[in-house]
């Protein structure tokens, strides 16, 4: 890519070489047994990395989004669910505290939360409120002490880990998206429940969980920003997202294309390399061009953002490129590989299986079509 | 204590070579990384600043490229670096050249200890004796332990069948075997560093060097590939009788028994 400065590449290079050396090695066992990459989270706080896109003046490392977004896609290249791991909890779960929370907030957890002590999780989808977030229900009432919470919480993660975790809830119930406000509560707080009851098809290694509110009471403080500005909060939080689930999809889609190459390279049928056969030439041709241009589309959206310009747009269009590309990517990888790429001997199913979720977290990609076509003035 | 590492820019180990039209390797789609020894020593040297204080300073012989290495060991924690880029030494290849350079830009940087890899993987270049040998002062090679005490320090190196202790005085210069050490990642921080930190340049004349003096030992007149490797054979059949077909062949064909 052209355009980077000295330090993204040597970022790129950096955790490319923590990646293939830490990451992989353990990638194909652990999305058997589904052990989370706790011990890798923790190497990547003593790296800095869990503080890479967050100025230096709140304690992060100060890389900016574009480094950020090359150290999700070298970890997503070799184990999606680490890489969705790291991209949760710097993008959903430490985001919201470092953008709206108050100086106590952030005294209080972004120092623990870049040195890796404890992940953070950002609850917003429900049950009954998933692309339609603002269908929120869980319900936050207001007493002398503070906050109760009641209500349930669908698919958040990093939950079991995390040390705090920003949740909305309906403060005004009355007015719709402009009476949602965020939370930030911390695990073990009575009546907080939290499981990890999926069986998913793939990112196994990723821990996604059930969040539950019973009469969890919460001190005033813990209001997160401004209340009943909820909606509009976690609407920048999902673009800031967006450039990372982007950035995923575009290492999954690298890593099918570079399984699918080397694999062409020595496959032999009729006397012949894969890779001599046009057919594939062209399928190989296609995953390349389609790996780049996702990759151009991630890192323009996450230069507008450094450059603190609007990237909603990018951001949308860059998640529905690169997760479709990574599907296909990972489809077309299976195809070259044949029977054998239908094995877990051969890492392309799981490629095939963590993808998947790229088209459907952050917003699907129907949503992310609706936000680019209201971008168009539709 | 002044602690110099000397490291050197060569191509990923992962990396195909191509030979341009020119005859010459093509290195235009090479990733270029430092030399993997060359790590040890920097590990090494950071180590021993953590224990006695003082400044670690990198010091190579390459061409403007190789600026990104030394901002890498920058990046891992040395203090400052200095690259003699001079177009009159064939860095990569002379060995002799590279040494007498290396040797002039780190006298003048009173060095207590000098580290560097035990060879750099390119060209299997290993410049710590000739170093040393300039410089005039001790020097131990493949190097897998070192301890300092004062003014002596105590290296070990492996040698067949065991290992071997050696004491010198410093200064002196160790050239670093893989276990020595496990070499760190650059943190995000020390990359964001790295580019405030000082890097020179210095030509041959620049240290005094007449180029004259350290050029022309070596002419390289062509490179060319390995041949191609041929494709194996496999031999069918019953374990027993594949066996004595293959014992067959091995004396017979290969005539290796
Ligand atoms: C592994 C995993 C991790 C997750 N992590 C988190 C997390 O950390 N935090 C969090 O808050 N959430 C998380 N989610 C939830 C995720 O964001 C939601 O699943 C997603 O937004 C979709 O919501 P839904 O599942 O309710 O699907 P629905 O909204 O019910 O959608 C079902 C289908 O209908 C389509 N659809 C819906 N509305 C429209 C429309 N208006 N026009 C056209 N089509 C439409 C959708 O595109 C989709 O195809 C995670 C999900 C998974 C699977």
């Amino acid at each position: 890519m052209f355009g980077l400065t000295d330090e993204q590449q040597a970022l790129r290079k950096m955790v490319r070489s923590f990646a293939e050396e830490t990451i992989a090695p353990g990638a194909a066992e652990r999305d058997l047994t589904g052990e989370f990459p706790l011990d890798i989270v923790r190497q990547m706080g003593k790296l800095g990395l869990l503080g890479l896109p967050f100025s230096e003046d709140e304690g992060g490392t100060g890389g900016g989004t574009v480094s950020y977004a090359l150290a999700v896609e070298e970890i997503s290249r070799v184990c999606a669910s680490t890489g969705i791991t790291y991209a949760a909890d710097l993008s959903l779960g430490i985001s919201p505290i470092y953008l709206f929370g108050n100086q106590e907030q952030k005294k209080k957890y972004l120092p623990s939360l870049f040195r890796g002590e404890y992940l953070a999780s950002f609850g917003l989808t429900e049950p009954e409120a998933g692309s339609d977030a603002g269908g929120t229900r869980t319900r936050a009432r207001r007493t002398d002490k503070g906050w109760v919470l009641n209500g349930s919480k669908c698919f958040i993660t990093n939950a079991s880990y995390a040390g705090v975790i920003t949740a909305t809830a309906v403060t005004d119930p009355g007015k719709g998206t402009k009476g949602i406000s965020a939370f930030l509560v911390e695990p073990g707080t009575p009546g907080l429940q939290i499981n990890a009851p999926y069986k998913k098809l793939g990112l196994n290694a990723s821990n996604t969980t059930e969040i539950v509110f019973e009469d969890v009471e919460i001190p005033a403080e813990n209001l997160l920003g401004e209340e009943n500005k909820g909606f509009s909060q976690f609407l920048q939080i999902l673009d800031g997202g967006r450039i990372s689930i982007g950035a995923m999809a575009v290492g999954v889609a690298q890593a099918s294309l570079d399984a699918a190459l080397k694999y062409a390279k020595e496959r032999k049928q009729f006397g012949k390399t894969l890779s001599s056969f046009q057919a594939i030439q062209f399928k190989l041709a296609d995953m390349a061009t389609q790996v780049e241009l996702s990759r151009l589309m991630v890192l323009q959206a996450a230069k507008l953002k450094d450059a603190h310009l609007p990237f909603g747009r990018e951001a949308a269009m860059a998640k529905l490129h690169a997760s479709e590309t990574a599907t296909r990517a990972a489809l077309e990888a299976i195809q070259i590989h044949g029977g054998y790429g239908y094995m877990k001997d051969y890492p392309v199913e799981r490629y095939l299986r963590d993808a998947k979720l790229l088209e459907i977290g952050e917003g699907t990609s129907e949503i992310q079509r609706l936000v680019i076509a209201r971008y168009l003035g539709c | 204590m002044n602690i110099v590492v000397l490291v050197k820019q060569v191509f990923d180990t992962e990396a195909k070579i191509v030979i341009g039209s020119d005859g010459k390797i093509d290195d235009s789609n090479v990733t270029l990384i430092m030399n993997p020894y060359d790590e040890n020593a920097v590990e090494e040297g950071l180590l021993l600043k953590e224990k006695f204080g003082g400044e670690v300073i990198a010091v190579s012989v390459g061409t403007d490229k190789a600026q990104e290495t030394l901002r890498t060991a920058l990046a891992m924690g040395a203090d400052r670096a200095v690259l003699v880029n001079d177009p009159a030494i064939q860095a990569a290849s002379d060995e002799f050249a590279a040494a007498q350079a290396l040797a002039k830009a780190v006298s003048g940087l009173n060095p207590d200890i000098i580290l560097t890899g035990r060879v750099a993987i390119d060209y299997g270049s290993k410049i710590s004796g000739r170093v040393a040998e300039a410089l005039g002062i001790p020097h131990v090679n493949t190097v897998t332990k070192l301890e300092i005490d004062g003014s002596k320090a105590v290296a070990s190196r492996e040698v067949d069948g065991g290992s071997e202790l050696i004491e010198v005085t410093l200064p002196a210069v160790f050239s670093a075997q893989k276990s020595l050490n496990n070499p760190r990642y650059p943190t995000v921080a020390g990359i964001m560093k790295a580019k405030k930190k000082e890097l020179k340049t210095a030509t041959l004349v620049d240290l005094g060097l007449d180029p004259a003096a350290v050029a022309g030992k070596l002419q390289i007149l062509g490179f060319s590939l390995p041949p191609a490797r041929k494709a194996g054979r496999k031999i069918d059949g019953e374990p027993a009788a594949a066996a004595a077909e293959l014992a067959k062949l091995l004396r017979g064909e290969a005539k290796v028994i």
